[in-house]
């Protein structure tokens, strides 16, 4: 931590992660024991079904990726990365393959986005929360991409310095060693992009999102008859 | 043998008027909620049509049920791959125009509007928006007493390999009224469809529940149930579906929807099976074998060895002696003269109907019909509903056993009828149809008196057995210690909560006095 007492660099960077963190993994478990009625993708398709197939594709496997992306370029261990390529290739990976896939979540998001406020059924019947996600999301998103010029500029003079901060940075985070100080010297829209995709996580148990949790990856190998006996209810106890 | 035991139906549909008690008693009963209000667990449809929702006969349009892949069962819509992958939006998904908009009328206006000319009218408004609808297009029995054109209606799947352009003239119009609930399949496809395992078949009694706790709500059970009776609750975002009323049936009563039919139609038992043998009857290469594969899965309850090991497996003795006076058993296996509908889905349904003879006796009068060795009733053959069109609904297309049920109906009233009217028992027609006196004089009782208890052969869940210590447990439902009985006790939630109830404005008349 900086020696100030406060300032602001401190705690949205120092203290507001540790937030969003707890609240995410607290929250979902709360959520998960006690409103499982509530735990549900809360799909729309039944309202309205038309362009479902693009947008609900492109946006989910573009938002799944950039995630994904994030995760390993972010959290494997700057010596690990040094092994397989260089500050500078990771840098334009992370353009290309951002740039791609944030793509198909903007087109598809932005469908998504026009489809729940504009049309009528979905609308009506969207809670404050479903829209509040999708705009937020699709702000970080938004703030995401055009980070990209910015990091191809550095990348262009051969400056990695911003990716490898953000990744000391969040790597602190986790490790319990927070570090605000990595992105003191960053520029102002990773901040912006930092700050909204940690909110994500904040308001993540309170609305559909959810689901994320329950990707059903377990049908893979289940059988596909279930017979449940009341019995073992009882016995179980 | 692995023996279990199976809540079934049998609707006999030569009685079924459609009046809908039924499906009035169910809505009120289970779907009379926020989210469901499209929701008919069951519903009557006339036929022929396309039903509701839209055309859900046509497999090649839903993809429901399962189909032969290189003499293996799989389901039709795709396996387990390929439902992950299609899981951001479901491709075989019907919209909810498929069943129609639920819609209220604005009752309030009719008591608050201003003085007027006109009496005022109350329009519709759509459950959905709370906005006003220009015209109401579809319902759960759109095509009511052959409502519509036919050209529309004769869409209908079951027509498909008849020729049906004359069956749109007046005079050889036909009309079948047809109940639908959840047939809770021995073989169910919307379980095996269910990514999160939340769909389950109850080994009890073989009633298919959806486990509202473990739904995600990824839709493939709607899809992959080819009666499409697997609905979405857009206000829960959870599947619901027919629940078979196991509350009333653990307790030993039929369903609401059985209990209320005032033709008598219903009938509700216990079938014991062979659960080791569904997936090889459900296999069967040709189509039109399934039917007769399902009677084989059946076990006869009157076998010592089959009470063996039904016992063996911990079934009451109770059931078994309710399987043995199965109403179902008896209709199914020693009649013949019920079918499970559409088995080519391959699912195994349990419920099961009897065909509907037709009338022609205007026709016959005049000579024109052939007629049974009574010289009144007229042969199966000859009745208006095409034999191939039932045989398309019971049977895959196979028209022998649709036309021995039928003789069978019709040789039990020749016989009653020699009996009551000709003053002396005439059994040549029993005899062409193949069944005893005995038979017959039973089959009267089931068919046409219908008495409570020989419609309803319910035995009770018998809680007790379940559980090691059933005093301990009286007193454990309804309300407890902490929220489980209630939606919380604060007010305020951090988490989704119930929207508004209903968008039908509720202003309040102006008084009179003023």
């Amino acid at each position: 931590m900086n020696e100030e007492l406060f300032s602001w660099n401190n705690l949205l960077f120092g203290i507001y992660p540790y937030v969003c963190l707890s609240v995410f993994v607290i929250g979902s478990w709360v959520r998960f024991d006690r409103e499982q009625y509530g735990w549900t993708s809360a799909s729309s398709q039944l309202l309205s079904t038309g362009g479902m197939r693009w947008a609900s594709n492109l946006f989910h496997v573009g938002v799944l990726a950039i995630f994904g992306g994030h995760f390993v370029g972010l959290l494997t261990p700057h010596s690990w990365f040094l092994k397989v390529m260089g500050d500078i290739q990771h840098q334009y990976l992370a353009i290309i393959m951002g740039s791609i896939f944030g793509a198909m979540a903007l087109i598809g998001g932005l469908i998504l986005l026009g489809r729940r406020f504009t049309n009528r059924r979905i609308s009506a019947t969207s809670r404050t929360s479903d829209k509040f996600v999708l705009t937020w999301i699709m702000a970080t998103l938004a703030i995401g991409l055009a980070t990209i010029p910015v990091s191809m500029g550095h990348a262009g003079h051969g400056d990695p310095r911003v990716v490898t901060a953000m990744a000391e940075w969040i790597q602190s985070i986790i490790y319990l060693y927070p570090n605000p100080a990595y992105l003191e010297g960053v520029d102002t829209i990773f901040k912006l992009h930092v700050f909204f995709g940690m909110t994500v996580f904040l308001v993540f148990p309170f609305t559909r999102l959810v689901h994320v949790w329950s990707a059903p990856f377990g049908y893979i190998t289940r059988s596909y008859q279930i017979v449940r006996s009341k019995k073992l209810k009882y016995q179980n106890r | 043998m692995k023996v279990r035991a199976q809540f079934a139906f049998v609707f006999n549909l030569d009685k079924c008027i459609g009046c809908h008690t039924c499906s009035v008693t169910c809505k009120n009963t289970w779907t009379n909620r926020k989210g469901v209000e499209y929701v008919w667990f069951n519903n009557v449809e006339s036929k022929p049509g396309i039903g509701y929702p839209k055309q859900w006969e046509n497999q090649e349009k839903w993809k429901g049920g399962w189909t032969l892949n290189g003499g293996k069962l799989e389901l039709k819509s795709g396996g387990r791959m390929s439902k992950l992958l299609n899981i951001f939006a479901n491709p075989d998904l019907p919209q909810i125009d498929d069943y129609y908009e639920p819609f209220t009328y604005n009752y309030a206006r009719l008591q608050n509007a201003p003085l007027s000319e006109a009496a005022p009218t109350a329009r519709p408004l759509s459950m959905i928006t709370g906005d006003p609808m220009e015209k109401i297009t579809w319902g759960p029995n759109w095509e009511d007493d052959l409502a519509g054109e036919f050209s529309k209606r004769s869409v209908d799947k079951n027509l498909d390999n008849i020729q049906k352009d004359m069956l749109g003239q007046f005079e050889n119009t036909f009309n079948l009224y047809l109940p639908r609930i959840c047939n809770h399949c021995l073989n169910p496809a919307c379980v095996a469809a269910c990514p999160s395992g939340s769909l389950y078949k109850r080994e009890e009694d073989g009633i298919v529940l959806v486990d509202q706790d473990k739904c995600r709500g990824w839709r493939f059970c709607m899809s992959a149930c080819p009666y499409k009776k697997v609905f979405y609750n857009w206000e829960s975002g959870k599947a619901e579906k027919c629940i078979g009323c196991y509350p009333r049936v653990e307790s030993g009563m039929p369903t609401v929807c059985s209990e209320s039919c005032v033709g008598r139609i219903r009938y509700n038992g216990i079938m014991l099976y062979d659960a080791d043998r569904i997936e090889e009857m459900a296999s069967m290469t040709n189509e039109q074998d399934l039917y007769e594969a399902q009677c084989k899965i059946f076990l006869n309850p009157h076998d010592p060895a089959v009470i063996a090991a039904a016992k063996a497996e911990g079934i009451n003795e109770d059931w078994i002696i309710a399987a043995q006076k199965s109403p179902i058993y008896k209709m199914a296996i020693d009649w013949k003269i019920a079918f499970p509908m559409h088995p080519e889905f391959r699912t195994l349904p349990m419920v099961w109907y009897i065909p509907p003879l037709s009338p022609v006796q205007s026709q016959i009068d005049q000579g024109n019909l052939p007629v049974g060795p009574d010289g009144a009733i007229p042969q199966a053959g000859t009745m208006r509903t095409p034999i191939k069109y039932l045989a398309n609904l019971f049977t895959a297309g196979k028209e022998a056993p649709i036309l021995s049920s039928l003789n069978r109906l019709i040789a039990m009233r020749s016989y009653q009828r020699s009996v009551h009217v000709e003053g002396k028992a005439d059994t040549r027609a029993l005899d062409a149809a193949g069944i005893t006196e005995d038979q017959a004089k039973e089959m009267y009782r089931y068919l046409a008196i219908a008495n409570y208890e020989d419609r309803f052969v319910i035995p009770t869940g018998h809680e007790e057995e379940r559980m090691d210590d059933a005093y301990g447990f009286q007193g454990q439902n309804g309300f407890t210690f902490g929220n489980d009985s209630s939606a919380g006790i604060s007010k305020i939630t951090m988490f989704p909560r119930r929207r508004k109830e209903t968008p039908e404005p509720a202003a309040l008349a102006p008084s009179a006095d003023k």
